[in-house]
């Protein structure tokens, strides 16, 4: 139950820094009350997340190293994306960085944190104030890729807290650069056939528009493009690869 | 002579459907009843003895891949093979006069134990005016013929390039001249498209049928894919992301050039399929908006009249060419994507394939009863196997199997050869086999090299 609260707090903070990153609306959403009921069982639990080594020089790798119970989904920040409940990856940081685990499921969400720390700790510095970020720069980091299951093209419940963080980068985007498109891309797994995959790309692509315009994103200012198959951003041949090539990626359009 | 062919592939489908999956290795569909050929090795003199060689080789290979017959080993053959008509005696050798030696001379040397052919092919290869020169000839070795003269079939003469492809080429036309005698069409001058990436970015290719001559026919250095051809033989049709989108684009063979096509104004046009006048086009676009759906238009684009109206994905449309009134397609509309049959109304839609894994890649055989198609039946999601399926009774048998990825299946025009890609590894190439899942050999070995089609023009 500790690690609970501890948990909806540090999900309460998250909340918060995307909000704060968006100039949005002052006030926070306060932190839900536990539920006076039995919690329910399936709760997901964190069972460990960390960096092994936990300090290196630059250009060594980290080990990153974790264990899931009870979540559907489970996402590590810093461009790494969906993973499985138990794994393990090398990282290759050049500064020291903290890697940031969410575990959602039918019972919420979790999260907890890994830091590899490169070098000599580095002078604390400020994060750069928001207005020197370009809209490339919000579109490059803040816009996030939606992920979809097996042969669907349906938006999964799980994504939306990605899908609104999406938004409202993109407003953001379309406030600062009235004149900047962005083309939504679809793209596929490996294993269906390239021709359906094309028509599957571009349902992806289309319905990710319908889901931002429904979260307010101007829709003329989205085009869409199926890649079906034809632009993987990895070729092994693994449920993880195969799950990070179902996607929906955000680029400059023309 | 194809009935009786897919009589017996339908047979083995029917036998073999009691087993959880049917594998076809070496020559389990072999027809005991099929026409003996032996073809003893030709010889040749001067410039045209280093090309000889290759000639008998591609001989014997066309002979021996080919379903219509069975080329009798050369291991059976008498020592002294005829080179011409002349060196022929008529007659049957008498064995009373001492112990004989089928020395070759005779056509009974030929038809009796060991060789016990029903035709015998000979010839001889010569340097003429600086080409290649192949006189052959082909012989029936039956007792009812009573002179040589009536046992003649044809005799002709194979004029080639004085080198390596020309040997082959001279093989290729007298081979196939002899399958002609069995209901083989010819499969010279019939080229496949393809596409490549050897270049660096993915453009269409063609090459011939043998897998000679390939060169690239696009350079635009994006993703030019999903090629297929007009029945006459003079367009080829892709899809390509060189203006930014997935659109369609006409290539006319014949000057090299591309053809004027409206595409519609839509997130995806692609994979086009010809009526069999080759004057019209079916094709899958989200001009309305929603799944790719698909449209019928003439083949400048013009006309536009929607043709499917699923709320699923339809894609790879292809037109019956015998009937020109139906065609396959793959559709998401039961779930995984399945092959199913429509009018070109768009009505009378059946489910073609059973339902089970996915089932892409249809590609109708010459004569419009059979499809091949691409199924992971008894795999996991993305390991396709090729399957030929009879449409009316829905028997389907399988061609691959442990041998990679394989898919793509497109029937040559004697409909007794399906070129198919297959990927053993991370490379995907052109391979081709029987319809009967013999035979197999790569095309391609350079780059990745994946959707071949059949280029010919239907007679």
């Amino acid at each position: 139950m500790r690690k609970n609260r501890a948990s909806l707090t540090s999900a309460a903070v998250l909340l918060l820094v995307f909000a704060a990153g968006c100039h949005k609306k002052a006030p926070p959403p306060t932190p839900a009350a536990p539920p006076s009921a039995p919690p329910p069982a399936a709760a997901p639990v964190i069972n460990y997340f960390n960096a092994e080594p936990s300090s290196i020089s630059s250009g060594q790798p980290s080990s990153l190293r974790w264990s899931v119970d009870n979540a559907t989904n489970v996402q590590i920040d810093n461009g790494i994306g969906q993973v499985s409940p138990n794994g393990r990856r090398a990282v290759y940081p050049t500064a020291t960085t903290t890697y940031h685990m969410t575990a959602s499921g039918a019972g919420g969400n979790v999260s907890a944190d890994a830091t590899v720390t490169v070098g000599t700790p580095p002078p604390a510095e400020a994060p750069p104030p928001r207005n020197t970020e370009t809209v490339a720069d919000i579109l490059a980091h803040r816009v996030q890729d939606i992920h979809f299951d097996y042969d669907k093209s349906d938006v999964r419940q799980q994504d939306q807290p990605v899908l609104q963080g999406d938004a409202d980068a993109l407003k953001t985007i379309f406030q600062m650069d009235p004149n900047f498109v962005v083309t939504i891309e679809g793209h596929c797994d490996e294993r269906g056939s390239a021709e359906y995959n094309l028509g599957l790309g571009d349902r992806r692509a289309s319905a990710t528009k319908d889901a931002l315009v429904s979260l307010g994103v101007p829709g003329d200012k989205l085009k869409t493009i199926s890649y079906g198959k034809e632009r993987p951003i990895c070729t092994d041949a693994s449920e993880d690869c195969y799950a990070r090539n179902r996607r929906a990626h955000f680029s400059a359009g023309q | 002579m194809m009935r009786f062919f897919f009589a017996s592939l339908l047979l083995f489908a029917s036998l073999g459907s009691i087993g959880a999956r049917q594998e076809i290795q070496g020559n389990i569909i072999k027809n005991p009843g099929k026409p003996l050929v032996a073809v003893p090795d030709f010889r040749a003199s001067g410039a045209a003895a280093s090309y000889v060689g290759a000639f008998n080789s591609t001989v014997a290979s066309d002979l021996q891949s080919s379903p219509l017959i069975n080329f009798v080993p050369k291991t059976m053959y008498p020592l002294q093979a005829p080179q011409q008509p002349q060196d022929l005696i008529s007659g049957v050798a008498s064995p009373s006069r001492g112990a004989y030696t089928p020395q070759g001379k005779r056509l009974s040397d030929w038809s009796l134990p060991p060789v016990s052919t029903n035709y015998l092919g000979m010839g001889y290869g010569a340097e003429s005016h600086g080409n290649f020169v192949v006189f052959g000839w082909f012989y029936s070795t039956s007792p009812t013929m009573a002179t040589l003269q009536q046992a003649q079939v044809f005799g002709k003469v194979y004029t080639a390039s004085l080198d390596q492809n020309g040997a082959v080429d001279a093989g290729h036309r007298f081979a196939a001249d002899i399958l002609a005698q069995f209901g083989g069409k010819s499969l010279v001058g019939t080229r496949i498209v393809f596409v490549s990436n050897r270049s660096g970015a993915k453009e269409i290719w063609i090459m011939n049928w043998d897998g000679t001559d390939q060169r690239q026919l696009t350079r635009y250095g994006s993703i030019s894919t999903f090629p297929s051809a007009s029945p006459d033989g003079r367009i080829v049709a892709f899809t390509t992301y060189a203006a930014g989108y997935p659109a369609i684009q006409m290539f006319s063979l014949d000057t090299g050039r591309k053809l004027p096509f409206y595409n519609q104004r839509a997130s995806m046009n692609a994979f086009v399929t010809f009526t069999p006048d080759s004057k019209r086009i079916v094709f899958s676009s989200t001009a309305a908006g929603g799944p790719a759906q698909l449209y019928m238009t003439n083949v400048d684009g013009s006309g536009l009249h929607r043709v499917s109206s699923s709320g699923a994905i339809e894609v790879e449309a292809k037109i019956n060419p015998k009937t020109g009134a139906d065609l396959v397609d793959v559709s998401g509309r039961s779930g995984l994507p399945q092959i199913y049959q429509m009018n070109l109304e768009g009505a009378d839609v059946q489910r073609l394939s059973a339902g089970t894994g996915e089932a892409t890649n249809p590609a109708w055989s010459p004569d419009g009863e059979h499809i091949a198609f691409a199924w992971t039946r008894g795999f996991e999601p993305g390991n396709y196997n090729i399957f030929i399926m009879d449409v009316t009774s829905r028997q389907a048998t399988q061609l691959t199997a442990n041998e990679g990825r394989n898919e793509n299946p497109s029937w040559a025009p004697d409909g007794a050869h399906i070129v198919y890609a297959s990927m053993r590894g991370r490379q995907s190439q052109i391979w081709v086999m029987n319809a009967d899942g013999t035979g197999k050999h790569p095309l391609t070995d350079r780059g990745s090299n994946e959707k071949p089609v059949w280029v010919y023009a239907e007679q």
